[in-house]
């Protein structure tokens, strides 16, 4: 599958969770502030791709829970760059480049775009093969 | 009042699918209050007795949350976190039954989604066999809430699956619980 592939399948299966309209489904767009994600709507998402493109993701491998609440990465409410350093190692398909320049630790849930989901979709299917 | 909105189970098939019937009565409370008989200057509506759709949303809700309690063995505290899909043509009136069918459409630790067909039994409109017709869906979304809110605690006691629902298991004759 090819990148345009797996966007246009992930975009129909958010229009389809989060009750968003298609042209809102970039690939910039942030789950949560933009497409207006809550919390069960990730567990939906993960369903909605586990069928979608016949892969296993086991949980918290996507979607991490309580990032903002590791007291040991977090420090005055910003994740430390060691902390920044772990979430990079756990989650390669993030981009945490933005979250870098002001990593408030509540504003975590921000780095999870459409992008993201593509990204780790292309991740699962190259393994798969 | 039980907060019951199934009275039967009619069929399980562990882990799958539930299928379960509500008997539409007049006696029932809710039906009254839904459209109410209002007089006005200039118009009058009379009474319109219906069985309201966040009721039967919570019939399915009942119906696919014990297919999905079931499936763990009522362990797991099963809460409805969304209505993905609520879709109802005609309208259940007294006399009716609403024939809900869950099935699981995935499941795991976190949680489960369920897709959900509702059908009418009507005495004068579904043909003089009394063949269910299909009015409707919706479509489900569980949590199971102790593996699923970031390490929030809750009581230990499974408050969700109180005996009711177990007691219509069993008496439906469906499944020991």
């Amino acid at each position: 599958m090819t990148h345009d592939e797996i966007f246009t399948t992930i975009q129909a299966l958010l229009v389809d969770a989060l009750a968003v309209d298609e042209e809102d489904v970039t690939l910039g767009a942030r789950l949560t502030a933009d497409l207006g994600a809550e919390s069960i709507d990730f567990l939906d998402i993960v369903f909605k791709l586990q069928q979608s493109f016949g892969i296993n993701i086991p949980q918290g491998e996507l979607f991490p829970e309580g990032l903002s609440q590791q007291a040991d990465y977090v420090k005055d409410g910003k994740v430390t760059p060691a902390g920044i350093a772990a979430l990079k190692a756990r989650l390669p398909h993030v981009d945490f480049s933005k979250f870098e320049a002001d990593p408030v630790a509540k504003k975590v849930a921000e780095v999870f775009t459409v992008e993201t989901l593509v990204r780790y979709v292309e991740r699962k299917l190259q393994q798969k093969a | 009042m039980r907060w019951m909105w199934i009275d039967r189970i009619v069929e399980l098939v562990p882990g799958k699918k539930l299928v379960a019937v509500k008997l539409v009565s007049m006696a029932e409370e809710h039906l009254h209050a839904h459209f109410p008989a209002r007089t006005w200057e200039g118009g009058h509506r009379s009474a319109t007795p219906l069985m309201p759709m966040s009721l039967i949303i919570e019939g399915m809700a009942q119906t696919a949350g014990v297919l999905v309690g079931h499936a763990e063995g009522f362990r797991e505290k099963v809460i409805l976190a969304k209505v993905s899909k609520a879709e109802v043509t005609r309208d259940a009136r007294p006399g009716d039954t609403l024939r809900y069918t869950a099935e699981v459409l995935q499941m795991d630790r976190a949680g489960a989604s369920t897709k959900g067909t509702v059908e009418l039994i009507s005495p004068t409109s579904s043909g003089s066999s009394g063949e269910p017709v299909v009015i409707g869906g919706i479509d489900l979304m569980f949590s199971h809430i102790d593996n699923n809110m970031g390490g929030q605690e809750f009581p230990s006691w499974n408050f969700v699956f109180s005996d009711s629902f177990k007691t219509l298991l069993r008496t439906s004759g469906v499944a020991q619980v």
